[in-house]
């Protein structure tokens, strides 16, 4: 059996009253992305920073490559925070440098200026850029030292799409690269997209844990129908499927669609606006809590 | 420790500091104001210490020629004579302490009011009482005056508004930069790196300790080609003590920086801190007549020592053999300072 890159052996941790992780235990295999997908205040964010070693843990134990984590570990992992300020006064290009300078092994600073399409910019104040740029330089900084392993928090957090887009492709470099990455996201199209295997966290613990395909497969069988509210007629008495309202539109989770039109046909629903989709890692979440991942209960 | 890394950090704060054109600007221009206005304040004849009412007499500055006052008290130095309209008017201006000291014109007996808790009308009184004194009175006392040269105030009063000056930046440079960075996170990020937190505080230290030495020797030549300043003592001297001074304080800034994220509390801190420093180390003037217990106090401040080795070298041409106390008082504050700022410093919030 390979032994896994990193291992998260119950790692608890406490604040006062508060339990913010609870118990969590996972393994993280060489050149794979792991996720981390949960609500706001789910316990993603202690969880990495701790495995980061940012945190003190209060019970557990991490391994990396088998061993508690090595003085050296800051030179060998990258990473990149949920919300960081920079050294003012400092150009783009200074900031790397700067950075880079930390670091005993580092990358060519111009290819990793090319890599995360920093060129334009390279020259400006670092506090004079837009949010996909600022992502696109922290995301340099993680990767100043060619790091082996790289923990990302919330990566894509307030990027527009096409923002969005181009971050997803400078990490999907990575892991083409072979790079272990770790990333909190509560994004399920971003855990879809990047990950190869995924934990989901809800009140500080893991909830279940697998591929994403895997997971949907387990955990949501069927597909969804969904339709506005007011074109849902008075039926729920004895309807066979759950239904849950969210938002302005009814939500049906149904593994016979064909049955569930003709029933809602049958009771003159108006399937005018009427969406069918197969299932995701955000139906994942709403059948395990019941509540979603964007907008907490 | 790896120089590489402290090397990176000492040359961004630099830079930040370099770049950042409004707090650059100030750093030079506060001290060098200071030292401007005061110079010519303090310095000749310019210099009025005691305000004196006359009246009746039409407001403005008084012509002592005309004024119908003794002869002998028209002659008192550092005072300046303000005519008043009226008694009511001269009352109110001697309640509020706009002058020190009324007096009627007119011939004796003369009258005069005074505010009893003012020292200054009390030494007034005693100048006013003596100008009527009979002229034989200098066959009483003798006069000597002080031998050898004398040291203008303005060379007294430079080294140690220099030293305030280093004060105010060391503290602030380094203990709310810190505090600042720990809020908005820069601090956790470095963390994130292989920095060590003696790396980082050296270099921050280093930095700041740089930067006061080159504004220093800024604000000296600005102030000198108006000044002209003696220098009795070695210029090497003079840059060691203030180099330690600099040192200690920008250590004491990051033991106050250590620990918390509260820009407002450490701004409080800081205040507490440089307040009775800037009144009690006799930057300004001598505390030499104060209870023992603040003299006391003042030897635990770092800004006294450094005030008292400056003005030494500075004014009375000290070696660093005469200032051995000031310097290893200096240097100790600086170490237990930096061991403790290093042991309780926190990366975090």
């Amino acid at each position: 059996m390979v032994q896994p890159l990193l291992e998260i052996i119950d790692i608890t941790k406490r604040y006062g009253e508060i339990t913010a992780v609870d118990g969590v235990s996972v393994a993280v295999d060489e050149g794979t992305c792991f996720g981390l997908l949960g609500p706001n205040g789910a316990g993603k964010t202690t969880l990495l920073e701790i495995i980061e070693g940012i945190l003190p843990q209060s019970a557990g134990e991490i391994l990396y490559k088998g061993l508690p984590r090595p003085a050296s570990f800051r030179e060998e992992v990258g990473i990149q925070f949920q919300q960081t300020a920079l050294l003012s006064f400092l150009t783009i290009r200074e900031t790397l440098r700067t950075f880079q300078r930390l670091y005993r092994k580092s990358r060519d600073l111009k290819g990793l200026i090319r890599e995360c399409r920093l060129e334009e910019i390279v020259d400006q104040h670092n506090d004079k850029i837009s949010g996909g740029q600022r992502q696109r330089l922290l995301l340099a900084l993680a990767l100043v030292n060619d790091p082996e392993l790289l923990f990302l928090d919330e990566p894509s957090t307030g990027l527009d799409p096409h923002a969005r887009r181009d971050l997803w492709d400078i990490i999907e470099r990575q892991k083409s690269l072979g790079k272990t990455l770790v990333l909190t996201t509560h994004y399920m199209e971003e855990a879809q997209h990047l990950c190869d295997e995924v934990a989901i966290m809800d009140h500080g613990k893991i909830i279940a844990r697998g591929t994403p395909e895997a997971l949907v497969s387990t955990h949501c069988k069927g597909a969804t129908v969904s339709l506005p509210q007011s074109g849902f007629p008075e039926i729920q008495e004895g309807f066979p499927w759950p239904v849950q309202k969210i938002r302005e539109r009814v939500v049906i989770h149904t593994d016979a669609v064909n049955s569930c039109l003709a029933v809602l046909m049958r009771n003159g629903a108006q399937l005018d606006e009427m969406v069918i989709r197969s299932p995701n890692l955000e139906d994942v979440f709403l059948n395990l809590t019941g509540h979603q991942l964007r907008n907490e209960k | 420790m790896r120089f590489e890394r402290l090397w990176a950090v000492f040359y961004a704060r630099n830079l930040e500091f370099f770049r950042d054109r409004s707090a650059l600007g100030w750093n030079f221009i506060f001290p060098f104001l200071i030292v401007l206005g005061f110079g010519v304040i303090f310095s000749g004849k310019g210099f009025k210490e005691y305000r004196i009412g006359i009246f009746p007499h039409p407001s403005g500055t008084v012509s002592l020629d005309r004024a119908k006052i003794p002869a002998g008290f028209k002659e008192i130095r550092y005072a300046e004579f303000i005519g008043i309209h009226s008694l009511e008017e001269g009352l109110e201006k001697l309640r509020h302490h706009r002058i020190d000291f009324l007096l009627e014109t007119g011939l004796a007996p003369h009258r005069y009011w005074i505010d009893d808790s003012s020292p200054k009308a009390y030494a007034i009184e005693g100048v006013f009482k003596g100008s009527l004194s009979p002229a034989n009175v200098e066959t009483l006392v003798q006069k000597e005056e002080i031998q050898g040269k004398q040291i203008r105030y303005i060379d007294w009063f430079f080294p140690g508004i220099l030293s305030m000056n280093m004060m105010f930046s060391a503290l602030w440079g380094v203990g709310y930069i810190v505090v600042r960075y720990r809020k908005n996170g820069v601090l956790k990020r470095l963390h994130a790196t292989p920095l060590t937190a003696l790396e980082y505080l050296l270099a921050q230290i280093l930095s700041r300790l740089f930067l006061l030495i080159f504004t220093l020797t800024v604000v000296w030549i600005g102030c000198n080609l108006f000044f002209s300043f003696t220098v009795e003592g070695s210029y090497a001297d003079l840059f060691i003590v203030f180099g330690v001074g600099g040192l200690s304080m920008c250590a004491l800034g990051l033991l106050l920086a250590s620990r918390g994220s509260s820009e407002e509390f450490t701004d409080g801190v800081l205040n507490f801190i440089t307040w009775p420093m800037m009144f009690l180390s006799e930057v300004w003037f001598s505390i030499d007549s104060a209870p023992e217990w603040i003299k006391l106090a003042s030897k635990a401040l770092p800004l006294t020592h450094m005030v008292k080795a400056a003005r030494k070298v500075m004014n009375d041409g000290a070696g660093l053999s005469e200032v051995t106390l000031e310097l290893t008082v200096l240097i100790s504050i600086a170490v237990v300072c930096l061991v403790a700022g290093a042991a309780l410093f926190s990366w975090r919030k």
